[in-house]
């Protein structure tokens, strides 16, 4: 079989190979080398140790984390929902797919501003609660005194912003679910709940592989919403590689963080492939 | 030139700069009415394709009002390219290696251009200073544009400073007896407190966002009120007092300033009722209802009502490929019609003694009058922007800025931290080798952080 069709797999995987070589692991070999050059051109760890050393940098790493961690279950339990309520086809299922789709076609930042025009002092969700009688003066969401409050309103934004992709994926995993699975089940008396946990969830397995990985590497990259919600009170990892990199004018320590975000997302989709395994038998 | 000319500039510099922002601001309340006295340089015949970098006007809008406005009625086409210190520093630098390149005209500010002489990037305007003599351009600020040498290394263009304003609402619970124009530091925190005491709401407000210019505040207000100096007064007990003060106050300045860039908006939404900052991002507030803002002088602290004048100046790279048509802009962008322009479409004041045509609009009158108030009061101190730093202005800036995030919001006690950042200051001056500026006193080689 492999050796009738020659030549032919090698050539169609090559562009896609040049351009990985050329966009993605050229630049990421050179931010490694940009982390890890040393003072006087060679190599050396003082970028790291001032990456380490930097007063934002434990801040930075803990927010990020507790972002992600924040983030992405709530993410996961919305897109489900989204995507069951699609897929049980009522009433005007297209028009579900372009609502829930929307926010994917607004960028990053966008999405964080319109939040701000949400929470900040004078902004719409104060000024519901005083109209409802709930609260006299307005409550500042946006402080960096609150810290979780701050976290909060970001992973609001986000979930907002960035459901819809792990949704598209998550549909896109039940229609491929074969209907005789789920008649089955219909015909031994399973209730919608059985339904979910026994048979979908299982068949969408690779799916939410595939999603868990795209997400939690997007989640590590937050920046622009933070930026918009919480300018300089809250600190995450790829503002800190911004920061370094153009207000600070030290490329070496911005690739040093740069660094780290790769490690840390290399390690969550090494940590998912094992956790979740998809197995042959649920893509029969 | 030898280095101790150049420091002697600095403080030159900075005691002369204060006197000219009095003289544009009174200037521009004049009601002269149609151009008087200058040339007729610009504007006439084709000066060909001129290509302007400039670190100056560089968000959006401005860039569009600079190509719309302010160059519209130049004989000539300008290529105009708004860019950020890194970019700007690194296209002058990279078109000087080529040797010869697009760019015929830099705008950007004091400390940029030493940085471009230090290295001879700049060609001599002596020519153009002395034809654009009847102009009145201050004297002082000629001379700073000199960079301590017998040139003229660039001409100034335009200049700005900061300013507080707040909302009129504010002004009834002032402490007893102040008076706003003549405030100390220690009584805009009795205001915050008495605002805060009264509607129950923290409306002091600085723009600490990622954007804003809180790192100014402390570099050119700050400091130098409390402890006469920047650098060399970096840690000690004036400063610690500074910084306790800043950690008092910031229990009356709204929790949400972190996110700031721009006073101008909140001040106009309501959630900050007294707030400093840059002239150009308080305009929008003072223009869109006169009558609900007043606009006043910083307050003083105990060296001196200290402020930064912003200056900026043109200069002709060494490898311009249009000098000619250079100079033809820099003639068109120092007649009194376009200084005139500049101010009311960007809020950047002139460097022009010649009286500006037209009326000024209420909400730049009133910056006008606070800027002449704060250059002309008995204990004005000027403090200049950072001289000479190149590519270390963002660590400098840094420092301050993580001062500020761990004494002020972190609570942390301000001399371990300032002890600790000493350090950090003090690596960005042998790293540029910049000498200490005004007002801080004259340094032999890098500037000596204490």
């Amino acid at each position: 079989m492999t050796a009738r069709l020659g030549w032919a797999p090698y050539a169609l995987l090559l562009p896609s190979a040049i351009f990985l070589a050329v966009f993605f692991a050229a630049p990421m070999v050179q931010a490694f080398a940009l982390a890890f050059e040393g003072p006087d051109g060679g190599f050396g760890l003082s970028n790291v140790e001032r990456m380490f050393g930097d007063s934002s940098f434990r801040s930075a790493l803990l927010t990020t984390l507790a972002l992600v961690v924040l983030v992405i279950p709530i993410q996961f339990a919305l897109a489900m929902s989204m995507a069951l309520v699609i897929n049980a086809k009522l009433k005007g299922q297209g028009m579900w797919l372009y609502v829930y789709a929307l926010p994917l076609g607004i960028s990053e930042l966008a999405a964080g501003i319109v939040w701000v025009s949400i929470f900040t002092q004078s902004g719409w969700l104060n000024s519901i609660l005083i109209g409802l009688g709930i609260t006299d003066a307005p409550i500042t969401w946006q402080s960096a005194e609150t810290p979780w409050l701050l976290i909060g309103c970001v992973v609001i934004a986000e979930a907002w912003r960035a459901t819809s992709i792990i949704m598209i994926i998550l549909v896109a995993g039940l229609q491929s679910i074969p209907r005789e699975f789920l008649e089955a089940a219909d015909v031994y008396g399973a209730t919608n709940w059985q339904k979910i946990r026994r048979v979908i969830l299982p068949m969408l397995r690779p799916s939410l592989q595939v999603a868990l990985i795209l997400r939690t590497i997007l989640a590590f990259q937050v920046f622009a919403t933070v930026i918009a919600l919480a300018g300089s009170g809250l600190d995450v990892l790829a503002g800190e590689a911004q920061r370094w990199a153009t207000d600070i004018d030290n490329d070496n320590v911005a690739a040093a963080y740069a660094g780290l975000i790769l490690l840390l997302s290399l390690f969550s989709t090494v940590l998912f492939l094992v956790l979740l395994p998809t197995r042959e038998e649920h893509q029969a | 030139m030898g280095s101790n000319d150049r420091q002697h500039r600095w403080r030159l510099g900075a005691v002369l700069a204060s006197t000219m922002l009095v003289a544009s601001a009174c200037t521009a309340t004049d009601d002269a009415s149609p151009s008087a006295g200058g040339t007729d340089g610009g504007g006439e015949g084709d000066a060909g394709e001129v290509v302007m970098i400039s670190s100056q006007l560089v968000p959006t809008e401005e860039q569009e009002t600079m190509r719309n406005e302010i160059l519209a009625d130049f004989g000539g086409t300008v290529e105009f390219i708004g860019a950020e210190p890194g970019p700007f520093n690194d296209q002058v630098r990279a078109q000087e290696e080529a040797g010869e390149g697009e760019i015929s005209i830099i705008g950007g500010l004091d400390g940029e251009f030493s940085a471009f002489a230090a290295d001879e990037l700049l060609t001599d305007l002596s020519d153009v200073a002395d034809e654009l003599a009847d102009l009145g351009i201050n004297e002082d600020y000629l001379e700073l544009g000199k960079l301590g040498t017998d040139q003229q290394l660039y001409i100034p263009w335009m200049q700005a400073t900061y300013i507080m304003v707040a909302r009129n609402e504010a002004l009834d619970y002032l402490p007893d007896g102040a008076d706003v124009n003549t405030l100390t530091w220690d009584q805009l925190t009795e205001w915050g407190a008495n605002i805060e005491a009264e509607t129950g709401e923290r409306r002091l407000g600085f723009p600490a966002g990622e954007d804003g210019l809180l790192h100014r505040f402390f570099q050119g207000y700050a400091y130098p009120a409390f402890t006469g100096g920047v650098n060399t007064t970096f840690t000690g007990d004036a400063a610690n007092e500074m910084w306790t003060w800043m950690q008092d106050t910031w229990q009356y300045v709204n929790p949400q300033s972190t996110t700031y860039g721009f006073m101008q908006e909140p001040l106009q939404q309501g959630e900050v009722w007294v707030a400093w900052d840059h002239v150009v991002r308080l305009v929008d507030a003072l223009e869109s209802d006169p009558e609900a803002f007043t606009a006043f002088p910083v307050p003083s602290g105990p060296e001196g009502k200290a402020f930064m004048p912003v200056i900026a100046g043109l200069g002709i790279p060494t490898s311009a490929s249009n000098p000619e048509g250079a100079k033809d802009l820099i003639r068109h962008l120092l007649q009194p019609e376009t200084q005139a322009t500049t101010l009311t479409s960007v809020s950047f004041f002139p460097v022009i003694g010649s009286d500006l045509p037209g009326d000024l609009s209420a909400g730049l009158q009133a910056e006008a009058d606070a800027v002449a108030a704060q250059q002309e009061a008995d204990d004005a101190l000027p403090a200049l922007l950072p001289v000479g730093l190149g590519e270390e202005g963002g660590a400098y800036s840094q420092v301050f800025r993580d001062a500020f995030q761990q004494i002020v919001i972190d609570g942390q006690d301000p001399s371990g931290v300032l002890e600790a950042l000493l350090p950090n200051l003090q690596a960005v001056f042998e790293t540029s080798g910049a000498a200490c500026w005004a007002p801080d006193p004259e340094s032999d080689g890098p500037c000596q952080a204490q």
